[in-house]
């Protein structure tokens, strides 16, 4: 038993070490910047309290604003790529024709990256109307879909941000349907049996049988889609060329670093994400975690 | 402990027999709605793609918001020969790079999901949330220290230190899936290795890993996707004669006139790898049914 | 029970204590290793790898010169220092760039951690004497100037602005100008107007545009606002007025800034609704493509004009500097600079002979379409624009531009764009006057 002790403890110990020195030493430098007032290149790490987070908490208008919209955008984007790839999974997993095919073709987009997306995306999404009008609202017109054609992200606050969730959700839907179909695969197929024999619909087989056991795939899909959110980014810079309307602690924070070299600025927005990561996530996987146990 | 168990299904909800020929049909008509929900998906997830496409072969004087859906006039293939003459030599650095990080971070997400799923211990929990924190980091905010660092370790600059920096912000997320996944392979089957009088790694190499192709598929597709389009790592960690090809690519783009078609050009370019990827990879899913078949 | 105790270490994690609070009390297999973490010696992690040193002879120059003219005119221009510097390998560290991208974190995090490139581009003024000057990263180069001689090519009065106490901090290869208006004037023609010298001119032809469902003014994106924020400042003020506004004479709580918001709020009125979805040269486009009318935009615009096959001209496309601001060269310039410490320093300054020479200029401008900053360009390379551009320079009061580095540090001119873009999106006057006075404040120079 002592022997398993070890491996187990040899196995761990390299991500162990690796992550405490690239996250949590990394963390304890910010904390450190942020409790300072290093503005500028040369660094300086004279201590000024809690003013950084305060005056951001308390003063900040454009941190305001970028934390009503990543909650905006973090509900559209993660709340869509989790339907939308549920689904997809699903009718994958019921051996339709072409599953190749269309597997492959849903998780194509998350092989372009962020920016290409967001250029493409900031086309489509062509606000303009009248004559000007082009992209999807141009599609819709001909189409005939005419109540479709609408402002997008030019819609004003605060629904504009919720469009940007599209072409997220568009790039990473797939993944989640991926981490569903892996969950789903792994379900033996007795399990099915045995309810299909017990007479339960092919509606019921799903929502009282396979569905809860997706539980631990779909916390991935929160984690791994949460943390994209929180971090967007890219994305949001290539659609919207930085509105502040449509902006996010994450570019607040990277113009205020590298555009201004706010340095402390920067570090407190980046603990303050962290923070409201634990304050938001954390709890919801121990809960989890006990519902998993219950089973 | 909490052990992690797949779950039988809950004699509640077994309801009466049904009419089997209704059900039948129903069953027909419901494939057939299924195959048009995917068909409209997959329209939907390629129209991006086709505008991306149709602007790559158009010449740069086409190119424009108001005829964005026109068929170009020509094909311009030279776009495609422009953009992959200027990725070509960072092409193999992104080889080099991606293969090696994403395995590695794999292998180590293994290893930790396999011992905080099936061999937990006081303070696994705790060992567990501090892993998966640390994806949530914004990496924008510590790109100072990691440079210093990777400078005091001596592996600024190269490729080594971009593989190392991937496989470690890889971690997270890979043992968070990895864990995941095992936690829904039954435990009866390490125990019944331990009896056999395996011991743990041996019970991980010949029992768990054999039933690991799904897993492995999902953190592949993903770790070789997010390195193979990562950008600021790289731009940040190495020098010009290491770039990835995310650089080159972001590199087309000019700081005043963007060629967008040769633009489009690089990225479809630039994706193909990634691709492939899930071509190969995408099959193994299949796989996860054998995980299935051997508890019977 | 362990769930509460767990609970209450992630809320240490935050704190950053949880580290050892764990390990202290809970005696388990991987005490050892959740010591480690705390570790903060890079012996731990002595990986001996290769790593990629740049060559002794290697001159790394970074740039945001990546793609089309300019990465064409920089080509050129290294060819020319290969040609007369054999001895030195030249690195091209070219990063896309500008604002909001990568490039900038690379030199940042690369100087944080004491590993300058040889040179690297910035635009000359405020946006490096601010920023790189004030932090002692960069050595004054009253020297090569005076070895030069270029002291006597460049105007006499862009000295002072690329200057600090007394010393010059960089080279500048080339000028862009900042205030012009663009149209194409057969359209003009065809709408029935005149191209306007003043706001109020050209709020009646505003009028007259719109009655016919013409844009009057197309804009683009947030940094393009800025740039129209700049050239309505400037129209609607004296340059010595203007330049205040950068040194701190000027009151930015005044009855001139207030009226050029007020400006700037009706100008507003007559731009595209879509604004903030383009890119500059999509806003450039709807000119080209008879939508508007006008584009007020930096004079990189020739390029895209020329690149979309028009030429300059009555047949082509015409230019005029912004109203109000007539006579007044607002320009921009991008320049190299010499760190401390720079890694072969020997190289690095023989690249910036090359950057200041009038051969290096006269390769290099041409294809970027820039104007050279020295006064002595060989006139027969630049095409009409630049030449009207190479009058204007040497004739025109200069002073310089705003949302590209001139006359604001980085910090002062973030806070700027952050006022700028609360104001597009509330349109509140008098919050954004409020915001340019407190961004003053706060990083410039009140």
């Amino acid at each position: 038993m002592t022997r398993d002790r070890l491996t187990a403890a040899a196995m761990l110990a390299p991500s162990v070490i690796l992550v405490g020195i690239f996250v949590y030493g990394f963390i304890a430098w910010s904390v450190r910047v942020s409790l300072s007032d290093w503005q500028g290149l040369i660094p300086s790490y004279n201590f000024v309290g809690l003013e950084n987070f305060t005056q951001l908490i308390f003063h900040d208008r454009r941190f305001h604003i970028g934390i009503r919209n990543t909650g905006m955008f973090s509900l559209v984007f993660l709340g869509g790529a989790i339907v939308l790839g549920l689904m997809l999974a699903i009718l994958l997993d019921r051996k339709l024709p072409a599953e190749n095919l269309f597997r492959s073709i849903f998780l194509f987009p998350m092989a372009v990256s962020f920016i290409v997306t967001g250029v493409v995306w900031r086309w489509l999404m062509n606000p303009a109307l009248g004559t000007r009008m082009s992209g999807l609202n141009l599609l819709f017109d001909q189409l005939g879909l005419d109540f479709l054609v609408n402002q997008w992200h030019m819609t004003g606050p605060p629904w504009g941000i919720a469009f940007i969730g599209i072409p997220a959700m568009w790039q990473m839907t797939g993944f989640a349907m991926a981490l569903f179909l892996a969950g789903l695969r792994s379900i033996p197929e007795d399990l099915r049996e045995a309810a299909r024999v017990d007479g339960a619909s092919e509606f019921q087989l799903y929502v009282r049988v396979i569905i809860p056991l997706l539980r631990p795939a779909l916390l991935s899909v929160v984690i791994i889609l949460g943390h994209i959110s929180l971090k967007i980014f890219d994305l949001i810079i290539a659609m919207t060329g930085r509105q502040i309307a449509l902006d996010v602690p994450a570019i607040y924070m990277w113009t205020t670093t590298f555009d201004a070299n706010n340095f402390n600025r920067g570090a407190a927005i980046g603990l303050l994400l962290l923070l409201s990561v634990a304050v938001l996530v954390i709890p919801y996987l121990w809960y989890s975690r006990r519902q998993e146990t219950e089973l | 402990m909490s052990a992690p168990a797949v779950a039988e299904p809950r004699p509640d909800v077994l309801p009466r027999r049904p009419r089997t020929r209704l059900r039948q049909v129903r069953k027909r008509g419901l494939r057939v709605v299924g195959v048009a929900v995917l068909v409209f998906m997959a329209a939907f997830f390629l129209l991006p793609i086709y505008v991306m496409l149709i602007t790559g072969l158009k010449s740069f004087q086409e190119v424009s918001l108001a005829t964005m859906w026109n068929l170009p006039e020509g094909l311009h293939f030279e776009n495609f020969l422009a953009a992959f003459q200027a990725l070509r030599p960072n092409l193999l650095n992104s080889l080099m790079l991606t293969i090696p990080a994403a395995i590695g971070s794999a292998i180590l997400g293994s290893f930790n999901g396999y011992v905080l799923s099936k061999w937990q211990f006081r303070g696994s929990e705790t060992v567990f949330t501090l892993l998966l924190f640390g994806m949530f980091i914004p990496y924008q905010s510590i790109l100072i220290p990691l440079v210093q660092f990777m400078q005091q370790i001596n592996l600024y600059g190269g490729l080594p230190g971009l593989v190392l920096v991937h496989i470690v912000y890889g971690i997270p997320i890979t043992t968070l899936i990895f864990r995941n996944y095992y936690a829904s392979v039954p435990k009866e089957l390490v125990e019944s290795s331990r009896i056999d009088g395996a011991d743990m790694f041996r019970t991980y190499r010949y029992i768990m890993l054999p039933l690991s192709a799904p897993g492995f598929a999902v953190v592949l597709i993903w770790q070789f996707t997010n390195i193979w389009n990562e950008f600021l790592f790289a731009i940040v960690l190495t020098r010009p004669a290491s770039w990835p090809v995310t650089v080159a690519l972001n590199n087309l783009a000019g700081s005043q006139i963007v060629e967008w078609n040769v633009q489009m050009a690089g990225a479809l370019l630039a994706a193909l790898p990634t691709l492939i990827v899930y071509i190969l990879l995408g099959r193994f899913f299949v796989q996860g049914l054998m995980a299935g078949a051997v508890k019977g | 029970m362990r769930n509460r105790r767990a609970l209450a270490l992630l809320a240490a994690a935050s704190l950053l204590v949880m580290t050892s609070a764990c390990a202290d009390d809970e005696p388990d297999i991987v005490d050892d290793e959740v010591d480690d973490i705390e570790l903060d010696d890079p012996e731990a992690a002595e990986y001996d790898v290769l790593e990629s040193p740049p060559e002794e002879d290697a001159v790394e120059v970074f740039t945001w010169w990546t793609a089309g003219g300019e990465a064409e005119g920089l080509d050129a221009m290294i060819a020319i220092f290969n040609d007369e510097y054999p001895e030195y390998q030249f690195v091209n560290a070219a990063v896309a760039g500008g604002a909001g991208t990568a490039a900038r974190a690379v030199l940042a995090s690369r100087l944080a951690a004491g590993d300058p490139p040889s040179s690297w581009q910035g635009h000359a003024g405020q946006e490096l004497i601010g920023t790189y000057v004030v932090a002692g990263q960069l050595e004054p180069l009253n020297f090569l100037f005076e070895e030069e001689g270029w002291l006597d090519v460049l105007p006499e009065a862009i000295i002072p602005q690329i200057s600090h106490e007394g010393n010059i901090y960089s080279v500048p290869v080339n000028i862009h100008r900042a205030n012009i208006l663009w149209y194409l004037p057969e359209q003009l023609d065809a709408f029935g107007v005149d191209v306007p010298t003043t706001w109020d001119e050209f709020f009646a032809v505003a009028e007259e545009l719109e009655a016919q469902g013409v844009i009057p003014l197309a804009l683009g994106e947030a940094w393009t606002a800025m740039h129209l924020f700049e050239t309505v400042l400037l129209g609607t003020m004296d340059v010595p007025t203007y330049d205040g506004l950068w040194d701190g004479t000027t009151d930015w709580g005044g009855p001139e800034v207030a009226e050029a918001i007020e400006v700037f709020d009706r100008v507003l009125e007559y731009t595209n609704p879509d604004a903030p979805t383009l890119s500059w040269d999509q806003a450039t486009q709807l000119v080209i493509d008879g939508d508007a009318a006008f584009n007020i935009m930096g004079d990189w615009a020739a390029g895209y004009f020329g690149a979309q096959g028009l030429e300059p001209g009555d047949a082509g496309y015409g230019w005029a500097p912004v109203p109000g601001t007539d006579g007044v060269f607002q320009w921009l310039s991008d320049s190299f600079v010499l760190p401390v410490d720079a890694h072969n320093r020997d190289g690095a300054i023989a690249w910036l002979r090359v950057a200041g020479s009038r051969e290096g200029q006269d390769a290099f401008n041409p294809i970027k379409g820039s104007i050279p900053a020295r006064t002595d360009g060989d006139r027969s390379l630049y095409d009409e624009y630049l030449l009207s551009a190479m009058d204007d320079w040497e004739t025109d009061e200069v002073t310089g531009s705003l949302a590209h580095g001139t006359v604001a540090s980085d910090a002062f001119k973030s806070e700027i764009d952050t006022a700028i873009g609360l104001f597009l999106s509330d349109r509140d006057a008098a919050g954004f006057q409020d915001g340019l006075v407190s961004a003053c404040t706060i990083a410039g120079p009140c």
